[in-house]
């Protein structure tokens, strides 16, 4: 695994450069000769898709901050002047809108593949717990991206997000004024909403940054779970995964572009077109449908500070989770009883969203109930057990065994 | 490995090249509105514009207007700066173009009816940012009794044209019409 | 494959019955949300799906009712005169356009005395609002505040159900706001439910969120002079405004979809070219 830069440029004036920098070769082992797993499927693109992401994010951000004007009385129209006005402005706001969501999607989709092979475990526990904290970065990001247009959703998000603070006991109040910089959610919360937005990408970056070097350490999973044994079992980055991940992340953009040209308010509130007042709240107030799980377990609760710390606890569980999979088997593929629970997991958390977009009433509040405890019960029950009652199937020797067992053997059945 | 059959090759490379072709296309096609945004967007165009009343401008003295984000002065002479602006000859000039955009003819020069409002040679409207970088002259100061930049000492006469000094052109006139005495719109 | 298909049928159960279950709220979740009002009937909009564009003529016809009937009350303030003669809209000739904004008085200034002053408007200026704030709006409108309608057919939506709404984003369909603008413009006169307890000052309309609103109903068969024999109709009118003010809350919404189709084409070839490198890539690794 070590070692694998042999980079070596035979042009003097490269070679001068490259004694004094070696940041060619840095690229050359990370991006080039890196050996790849040769057998990752079309899930593991997700990390390049979800670093393109962050690029378009950023550029398109900071356009629109050529244009945007961060303060209570201007902010609304400043955006509709994008839209209206500024050249390309509606492609490049629309751009930025939806290409949070599309972050999102993606990231979502990267998770769920981590812990379907199980990528968090033993030797990638680092790797694991700085993609969570991208994860908590993404939230406040994107949490505050939403105020900035100040519609009706903008402030009235902020409002109710920033009151989480004062279940706090002693200081809660002290921190909630803290944070808004006033008595309510006004200029001063926007215009710092606004810095601390544009800071936080790049926030996110350098931690990618971090990932992707505990990544390199610890080389890739694939989806059999068992390490990489021999040369034989991968291959270099370039050419073979670049233009998988090129692949893939046309292919996303299709996606996304159906969302941008063609439904661009899909995933967004209609309230938010219109201008923000304090003193009318939105009949129905819902957060961005990618917080929508973690609002449905903040109200399952029915006591403020209760429903606040079960919220934090959801994602605080991940930071947890190598340790609380006790199993040492990776990948689902030869964990029987656990794939079945990662499904369910996952139909839990797609309910947890549906419920999160529901009036809090009726069966909504029971199921959504027992839907919080199963996420919990997932994590600090089932999971640490399942590693004492499963018998995991027999693991191949090495990946190009099963390789090997998938193309020869098994020739007409369905390739994975 | 074998060797490659003769097709195979030219076939691959054929393929490599239309992606990357289409790569690149797509690359700059999708670079352009990140460009194209910084260029002045719809409602600072429609700007262009601005009616102003020259009624109240006594002989002598002048006002100095916005127009675009730029002052634009607005000079009632005296006729003594006719006079004096008349008198130069071309060749004693540094820029021989009126540097005025309401002359029709294909004689541009930069004599003082060229630079004077059309038929009312008492008036003169240019935009007051100097030639060389941008500051604004001062009026009625400098060696040629006209206006002077503080910022490099360009001297401009009583014409706005530019006689001493690191400046490279007279100063520009607007696009104006009179629409009527007392009624001037630039733009 | 065959060994892991067992386990797969209990998940696949489970997977079953947690959809039947989300099916079953997403079914009953509009009941319990809706309330009193009505949910707007769907039309057939021209700028609807992806080839949609707006008809001119319904456009420019949407501007004269909203001109007549509605801009006594309502403003439009984030559209400027030369928006109406732009690609993309009414497309109204220059001509009409600078005409049209001379009849506006817009407030410019401060003139030489450090006065504000009323001048006819140019093409670079916005439709000024009928009051100059919220407060004068109500105090003029006895308490009731007219939105101003620039965003209205973005700003306002009604619910369709989960599944409902999934298919909306395959058929890409956005024109609830359209949707809604017209059901309550034409959803006046019904007769009023023996248990909805009349208020006063205000007026039934089932499709208004609660079912009382504050605005009389704006528009009467004929009240509106249509010179290209388009039927002088409170449904046409309320069609033909309802289409001004889609485009008014999205001025852009065709180049936008042409651009769409445009990148669409682009995409599909990149991937079917990139799919192809690929494989040709990867021909020679078992993998």
């Amino acid at each position: 695994m070590s070692g694998h830069s042999t980079f070596d440029p035979k042009n003097p004036a490269l070679k001068w450069f490259e004694a004094r920098l070696p940041i060619l070769g840095l690229a050359h082992s990370s991006f080039v000769a890196y050996p790849t797993p040769k057998n990752l499927n079309y899930w593991w693109t997700f990390g390049a898709i979800l670093s393109m992401m962050l690029g378009v994010q950023i550029i398109t951000g900071i356009v629109l901050v050529m244009h945007y004007t961060p303060h209570v009385d201007m902010a609304f129209n400043s955006v509709e002047h994008i839209m209206r006005d500024v050249n390309y402005g509606w492609l490049i706001r629309y751009m930025h809108a939806n290409g949070a969501s599309m972050f999102f999607i993606a990231v979502y989709v990267h998770i769920f593949r981590g812990v379907y092979y199980g990528s968090y475990k033993d030797p990638r526990e680092v790797l694991w717990i700085l993609g969570v904290v991208i994860f908590l970065l993404m939230m406040a990001t994107g949490f505050m991206g939403y105020v900035l247009p100040w519609g009706q959703m903008s402030l009235w998000g902020a409002i109710v997000i920033t009151n989480l603070f004062s279940a706090i006991p002693f200081v809660g109040e002290a921190v909630t004024t803290w944070l808004w910089g006033g008595f309510a959610v006004d200029n001063p919360t926007l215009n710092r909403f606004f810095s601390l937005h544009y800071l936080l990408p790049f926030m996110i970056a350098g931690v990618v940054g971090l990932h992707v070097w505990a990544l390199h350490v610890s080389g890739q999973n694939n989806p059999t779970g068992v390490e990489v044994k021999s040369s034989s079992d991968t291959v270099p980055f370039t050419p073979y995964a670049t233009v998988k991940d090129a692949f893939g992340m046309v292919c996303f953009l299709i996606f996304f572009a159906w969302f941008l040209f063609y439904v661009p308010n899909y995933l967004g509130h209609a309230d938010n077109y219109i201008p923000a007042n304090p003193l009318s709240t939105p009949a129905h107030i819902v957060p961005e449908w990618y917080f929508l799980p973690f609002y449905a377990i903040l109200r399952a609760i029915p006591d403020k500070l209760g429903g606040v710390i079960a919220m934090f606890a959801a994602i605080v569980v991940l930071f947890f989770l190598p340790w609380l999979d006790t199993s040492k088997v990776r990948s689902a593929r030869y964990r029987p009883l656990y794939r079945q629970f990662f499904w369910v997991l996952l139909a839990v958390c797609l309910g947890l969203g549906y419920i999160g977009a529901m009036p809090p009433e009726g069966w909504y509040i029971v199921i959504g109930r027992l839907l919080t405890a199963y996420y919990f019960l997932h994590f600090l029950v089932i999971l640490p057990l399942l590693g004492f009652i499963e018998k995991p199937l027999p693991l191949p020797a090495s990946i190009t065994e099963a390789v090997l067992a998938k193309n020869g053997a098994a020739k007409p059945a369905v390739g994975a | 490995m074998a060797t490659p059959s003769v097709v195979e090759p030219t076939r691959r490379d054929f393929l490599y090249i239309a992606t990357g072709a289409v790569a690149a296309v797509g690359g700059a096609a999708a670079v352009w509105p990140f460009i194209a945004q910084m260029n002045p967007d719809a409602s600072t165009l429609a700007l262009a514009s601005t009616d102003v009343n020259i009624g109240a401008i006594a002989e002598g003295s002048a006002i100095t207007i916005k127009w675009r984000g730029k002052p634009v002065f607005i000079r009632h002479r005296t006729p003594k700066e006719i006079e004096d602006a008349k008198a130069v000859p071309m060749a004693d000039l540094i820029d021989q173009d009126a540097r005025n955009p309401n002359l029709t003819g294909d004689n541009t020069q930069a004599t003082d009816a060229h630079r004077a409002a059309e038929g009312k040679e008492n008036w003169i409207i240019m935009i007051g940012t100097c030639t060389h970088l941008g500051c604004v002259p001062i009026g009625q100061s400098g060696n040629f009794g006209g206006w002077f930049c503080p910022c490099h000492g360009s001297h401009y006469d009583t014409a706005g044209r530019i006689r001493q000094g690191p400046a490279p052109e007279n100063l520009h006139i607007p696009p104006y019409q009179f629409t009527n005495d007392t009624t001037i719109r630039i733009g | 494959m065959s060994a892991k298909t067992r386990p797969m049928t209990s998940v696949s159960a489970l997977l079953k019955a947690a959809v039947i279950a989300v099916a079953t709220f997403a079914v009953t979740a509009p009941a319990l949300a809706a309330g009193p009002a009505h949910t707007p009937h769907r039309e057939d909009w021209s700028w609807s799906g992806p080839f949609g564009h707006f008809d001119r003529g319904q456009l420019q016809r949407g501007f004269k009712v909203y001109r007549e009937v509605c801009a006594s009350c309502h403003g439009i303030k984030l559209v400027a005169f030369r928006n109406l003669m732009e690609d993309g809209g009414p497309e109204f000739s220059e001509g009409q356009i600078r005409l049209l904004a001379s009849e506006y008085q817009v407030q410019d200034g401060p003139d030489e005395s450090g006065e504000m002053f009323d001048r006819p408007g140019r093409l670079s200026d916005r439709f000024p609002s009928p009051f100059p704030n919220e407060q004068a709006a109500r105090a003029a409108q006895g308490g009731a505040y007219p939105p101003d309608l620039s965003l209205i057919a973005k700003a306002r939506t009604y619910t369709r159900g989960f599944w409902l709404s999934l298919l909306d984003l395959v058929t890409q369909y956005q024109e609830h706001g359209a949707d809604y603008l017209h059901a309550v413009l034409v959803g006046y006169g019904q007769p009023v439910p023996a248990d909805a307890h009349a208020q006063p000052g205000l007026h039934y309309n089932p499709y208004f969120p609660g079912g009382w609103i504050a605005m009389p109903n704006p528009l009467s068969d004929g009240q509106v002079e249509y010179t290209d024999g388009t039927p002088a109709t409170v449904d046409q009118y309320s069609r033909d405004v309802t289409a001004f003010l889609a485009w008014t809350a999205e001025p852009h919404l065709e180049a936008r979809k042409q651009l769409g189709f445009v990148v669409f084409i682009f995409l599909f070839v990149f991937a079917g070219l990139l799919y192809f490198t690929k494989k040709k890539v990867w021909s020679n690794v078992a993998h």
